[in-house]
């Protein structure tokens, strides 16, 4: 039986970056084949010539054994190669339905085809248990099942290989498990599944082949029986990782935030967070856990000052954040960076910098009225310096103060982020996704430096979606599900299974 | 080794030359289809308005308006706002200018009265600008469209009071004219080669804001949220920057410098408020922000170009009927075009040229 | 006071003076909707104004005038998509450049064809018939009816029930047809309707191009029934109006139309009002009455740009991102 998908060869460059360097792997049909690899590993961009947003410089693509160029996407589809998207491809104010319809609508009048789609949709819903109403607006769906509308729509087009990129990031555990069933279901169906991922605890429950990438290249291609999590982590990052960083031992001081009683409701009136309480104490991390969407990134964006609570209380250091008698939140972040809250944010391009201004400019990002000098314009001489010592400290390459921080990398990016915040000898620091879309070597050099300031005294929040992080950062750990606590653990008891059943909204005593 | 993004001398300089090369060839075009020649018409044109003594004087005159009306839109600009209502701002400047020197023109000399009627004309100028800066702050209502309702009302509104104004017997719509102690000094009393033009101390006074401008947004604070805020408002809210607050005082100060533009043309040039009297200004200030990119050597030397199209276009209209001065309305879209919505349009081909020869 | 408003000629002028701003707002709805900002409504409206006078005049035919218009403010229109589209430039400042562009060419052209000071002839006879349906006649004595049907409903030009009918054939394409449902995706947003197969680019400038047809009856609505010929900068604020039409009405077809006819309403009222004494206030001078419809406007968005919604992806240029 010929294969279902063949790369032979293949490269792809994007002006001076490799993003893909003569890849050559083959996929089985009715198979799942999971693809593996850290950001940066060209994975994506593979899937992407697949589906036929880009073309290879070089080399051949076959499906089912014969050769193919594939220059557009409906050339994709008309193939039966189907792609979930990590950022789901929907219109957010129509209906299931119309959603499917779109490029493929049948006739120029909607009306008459619209019962037939609809009555299809239903039958494909039914086989395969996707439990979505083909009437519903998309944006009254949760997460999960707009997932499975994006899945819905490549059945519908009678796809035959699926491409899935990073479903699982934005689903909790049960969810995850309900989409194994699925494509579980797929297979069975002699369907050919292509799983994009990072995460290797998924790679090892359900493919069966595990194709590594690593810098644009092959590194690996093995069965799955035959391999383990240790070894697949070595292929994709290259050398042995160091599992364990250096920390003092846990000696928490005084408390420095004490979150109480937080309640946030959106302007329809949803809950977003629900009764959260916690305390933070100098020295130590604690860092909240859970599956992205489920309250985290608001309750940053309260104890950062972007954001009004609806009711509750925070007291840092002594006194009350001062939330009370305001409409908006205009304005406060600097309130609270004064009083020694500092904040690397979840999302550094739309929040944390200004992509065209210079490393230098970005460097005083927030704290620009602390260096002016005596007629109120800026002090250029001293922000020069304090600049190159800070570029020098953290090692940001290309250390060059007047290159506009949009061309750095993302790592890069970060620890400018990272070391302005530091810089500023908070007293808090606030920590989001600090590792998102950062090379493997910055990710450790970012990690120590969050442990320096902990044993240095500062209470830090982290949020992170990677429970590896968690694992190797936390002293104590907060599981968030559904804008609620739902549960509160030391380090000693991290337990993977609690903690997703607690990321799941499941509470354990 | 191939670059993959132009320099800065590229985007600064040679993008900026090259669009308006592109709107003057089109519009060479068009008098070409109008029945004159371009290169006739350019040469009447820069001998009246560049060559000539008297001519340089009233383009530096109209110029000291543009730089005001410029940098009105440059400064709303680097806010990310549109500020399209210079044109009411400058009126209803001018009517605060007209309010002040009718009360104290009798009283106060003229070295008082020139700040009183500056801080006049700022004022109504700040004044007109705050509603729709206050409404795109509050309400998100899209400053462009209010501030081009406000030009319009203006206009009305102005049609009116102005009327009022009228002394008693007099047929012409406008205002008494000023004392003498009201006039600006012009600088043919330093200059006499200048003739009897009416280019005077607003010109000195519109550089001083250029070089103000200059610091206030690329080396203060201030500045720094003000660009922050017009570049990515996510990131200025999360650096502490007032949103709302930065909104607003960026529409007043806009809203007043379109208003100082006022005291060059009354308390320079016609000494009385009449109707319309910003005959366009408003409008080209939005041309001169996008050609000189809101940088202040850029705006300056777009303000004297355009001053240049208008009294070349003055002279041109008497000698050739075929090219009136609306002409130089058309011109001026062409300009806004090529400069403010195309302009990368010869980057990719500049690029390619940059690199050609490089191994990539 | 009141005496003067006489009702039933207030109606027929709402009529009359609606079309305007309908065929407006119904490019714009197209333009917008596709993620398009169209804020050169105004100059669209103004060339074919401009072309359609121009051209009737020189061949004292209706019909190839309104054709030029058309032609004139689709090529606009298509410009426009290019720098909009094409060269992803920035949107407003496209619009504006064309009204402003159009503003001086239309005077020049004018003043170069004719010699009468930046105008069009006047047309005489050259215009279209308002068109009197039939039984007219026969129920002119019937109270009401008589004047319902006959003036009303019956007794205008064919561009006014033109714009009238457009309305529910616009809503049958947005929401029924597939280019209706490509468009909007395009709008809300136009990955996932890339990822779909649809062509963003082509679909926008389809928009564009539809845009540029259905303004220019309102150009040739305002000089050939309106007037009867071109006059600079007759569209006086027209095209801004219909934006603001468009916040009015959400982006759906009947709800702008009715917003249209708002505006239409305060137009008849601001002309019965000249002239008329007001208890206790006398004359108001005809400008402050002028100002009304410019005054609703900032009336009708403050009070409700933060609750209507735009298409979600408007005036962001489309670049396929991976």
């Amino acid at each position: 039986m010929q294969p279902a998908v063949e790369f032979r060869n293949i490269s792809k460059a994007f002006g001076r970056v490799q993003a893909n360097a003569d890849v050559s792997f083959t996929i089985a049909k009715g198979s799942i084949h999971g693809v593996i690899g850290e950001n940066g590993a060209g994975k994506s961009t593979l899937m992407s010539i697949l589906y036929g947003y880009y073309h290879a410089d070089s080399g051949q693509l076959l499906i089912d054994g014969h050769p193919r160029n594939i220059r557009t996407s409906n050339e994709a589809i008309a193939l039966g190669i189907g792609m979930v998207h990590q950022h789901f491809m929907l219109v957010e104010n129509m209906t299931v339905l119309d959603n499917v319809m779109l490029g493929s609508e049948g006739g120029f009048r909607l009306a008459s085809h619209r019962a037939a789609v609809e009555k299809k949709l239903r039958e494909i819903c039914a086989r395969y248990r996707l439990d979505v109403d083909p009437l519903a607006t998309i944006s009254n769906l949760s997460v999960g099942a707009q997932q499975r509308v994006e899945i819905l729509k490549q059945i519908y087009r009678s796809a035959e290989i699926l491409i899935l990129d990073e479903p699982t990031a934005v689903l909790t555990a049960q969810e995850t498990a309900s989409l194994f069933e699925i494509l579980r279901l797929f297979k069975e169906q002699g369907k050919t599944i292509i799983l994009i991922t990072h995460k290797l605890g998924e790679i090892m429950a359900i493919t069966d082949q595990v194709t590594v990438m690593r810098a644009g290249r092959v590194v690996g291609a093995v069965a799955t029986a035959d391999t383990s999590k240790e070894q697949l982590a070595n292929m994709m990052v290259g050398r042995p990782i160091q599992s364990e960083l250096p920390r003092a031992p846990f000696n928490p001081g005084a408390p420095v935030l004490t979150v109480d009683q937080l309640q946030l409701r959106d302007k329809a009136g949803v809950a977003l967070l629900s009764d959260i309480a916690f305390t933070l104490r100098a020295g130590e991390i604690v860092a909240i856990a859970g599956v992205s969407g489920n309250g985290q990134s608001e309750l940053m964006e309260i104890l950062s000052g972007m954001r009004l609570p609806t009711s509750g209380q925070v007291a840092f250091d002594g006194r009350a954040l001062p939330f009370a008698g305001r409409t908006d939140a205009d304005g406060l972040p600097a309130t609270f960076r004064q009083l020694g809250i500092g904040h690397v944010p979840e999302d550094r391009l739309r929040d944390g910098v200004i992509k065209d201004f210079s490393v230098e400019q970005n460097t005083v990002f927030g704290y620009q009225e602390r260096v002016k000098n005596r007629w109120g314009l800026f002090d250029f001489k001293a922000i020069g310096q304090r600049c190159n010592a800070l570029l020098t400290a953290f090692d940001v390459r290309p250390a060059d103060p007047d290159l506009r921080i949009g061309l750095l990398s993302g790592g890069n990016q970060q620890k400018v982020v990272i070391a302005r915040e530091v810089s500023a000898a908070p007293k808090l620091m606030l920590v989001g996704q600090p590792t998102r879309g950062v090379d493997i070597g910055t990710i450790e050099a970012i990690h120590t430096e969050l442990l320096k300031m902990r044993d240095a005294g500062v209470a830090i929040l982290l949020v992170s979606v990677e429970l590896e992080e968690v694992r190797a950062l936390a002293d104590r750990i907060i599981v968030m599900s559904g804008g609620r606590i739902t549960g509160e653990l030391n380090i000693e008891e991290f337990d993977t299974t609690r903690i997703g059943l607690l990321m799941g909204g499941m509470h354990t005593s | 080794m191939k670059i993959t993004e132009l320099p800065r001398w590229a985007t600064a300089v040679v993008l900026p030359l090259l669009n308006l090369l592109s709107a003057l060839l089109v519009a060479a075009l068009v008098i070409r289809l109008l029945g004159e020649s371009p290169v006739e018409s350019m040469g009447i044109l820069i001998n009246s308005a560049i060559i000539n003594p008297e001519g340089l004087s009233y383009t530096l005159f109209y110029a000291s308006t543009f730089i005001f009306t410029g940098l009105a839109v440059s400064i709303a600009m680097k806010a990310g706002l549109f500020n399209i209502g210079g044109e009411g701002q400058m009126y209803f400047g001018g009517l605060g200018l007209t309010l002040t020197m009718l009360a104290l023109d009798h009283t106060l000399p003229g070295w008082l009265l020139i700040p009183a009627g500056m801080l006049g004309a700022a004022i109504f100028g700040a004044a007109w600008a705050f509603i729709p800066g206050y409404l795109q702050a509050k309400r998100g209502s899209h400053v462009v469209v209010t501030t081009i309702m406000f030009n319009f009302i203006a206009a009305d509104l102005m049609n009116t009071l102005i009327n009022k104004l009228v002394p008693v017997g007099q047929q012409n719509p406008a205002s008494r004219v000023f004392t003498d102690a009201a006039a600006m000094p012009r600088l043919n009393t330093l200059f006499p080669i200048l003739g009897d033009t009416p280019l005077n101390l607003s010109f000195l006074l519109a550089i001083a804001a250029l070089a103000i401008y200059g610091l206030m947004v690329w080396r203060s604070p201030w500045g720094y949220r003000l660009r922050a805020t017009g570049l990515n408002g996510h990131a200025a809210h999360y650096a502490g920057v007032r949103i709302s607050r930065m909104i607003v005082v960026a529409m007043l100060v806009s809203g007043a410098l379109a208003g100082l533009a006022a005291v060059n043309s009354i308390m320079g040039s016609t000494h009385y408020l009449s109707l319309n009297f910003p005959a366009g200004a408003g409008f080209i200030g939005i041309a001169i922000a996008l050609m000189g990119r809101q940088h202040p050597v850029g705006i300056f030397l777009s303000a004297v170009l355009f001053g240049a199209l208008i009294q070349g276009g003055f002279d041109l209209s008497l000698e050739k009927p075929n090219i009136p001065q609306e002409t130089f309305v058309f011109i001026q879209g062409l300009i806004i075009l090529f400069c403010g919505a195309m302009e990368n349009f010869y980057g990719p081909a500049l690029l390619k040229l940059l690199n050609v020869g490089k191994k990539g | 006071m009141f005496e003067n408003l006489h009702i039933a000629s207030l109606l027929v002028a709402t009529v009359r003076s609606a079309p305007v701003l309908m065929f407006a707002a119904m490019a714009g709805l197209f333009a917008e909707r596709s993620g398009v900002i169209d804020l050169a409504l105004e100059g669209k409206i103004l060339a074919s104004a401009f072309a359609s006078a121009a051209v009737a005049f020189s061949t004292q035919n209706v019909w190839y005038g309104i054709a030029a218009g058309t032609a004139v403010s689709a090529a606009l229109a298509l410009l426009q998509g290019y720098v909009s589209i094409s060269q992803k430039g920035n949107q407003l400042v496209a619009g504006m450049a064309i009204n402003i562009a159009i503003s001086g060419l239309t005077f020049v052209l004018a003043q170069f064809f004719f010699q009468q000071g930046g105008r069009t002839p006047d047309l005489g006879d050259a215009r279209l018939q308002d068109i009197v349906l039939p039984g007219t006649a026969a129920l002119a004595d019937v109270p009401f009816i008589g004047w319902f049907y006959g003036h009303l409903i019956g007794g205008h030009s064919v561009l006014v029930y033109l714009a009238f009918l457009l309305v529910p054939l616009v809503h049958w394409v947005l929401y029924h047809s597939r280019f209706g449902l490509r468009l909007r995706a395009c709008g809300e947003n136009p990955h996932a309707a890339d990822a779909a197969g649809v062509n963003v680019e082509t679909t926008r400038y389809s928009a564009m191009l539809i845009a540029g047809i259905l303004c220019s009856f309102s150009g040739a609505y305002l000089a050939i029934v309106q007037s009867g010929f071109f006059l600079r900068d007759m569209s006086a604020g027209a095209g801004y109006l219909a934006l603001t039409a468009l916040v009015f009405g959400n982006w759906r077809p009947v709800y702008t139309a009715l917003g249209c006819i708002m505006f239409g309403f305060f137009s008849a009222v601001q002309i019965q009002m000249e002239g008329v004494e007001l208890p206790g206030v006398g004359r108001i001078p005809g400008s402050l009455i002028h100002m009304i419809p410019y005054v609703v406007t900032v009336i009708v968005l403050a009070g409700l740009m933060a609750k209507s919604v735009a298409p979600k992806a408007i005036g962001k240029p489309f670049v396929k991102s991976r």
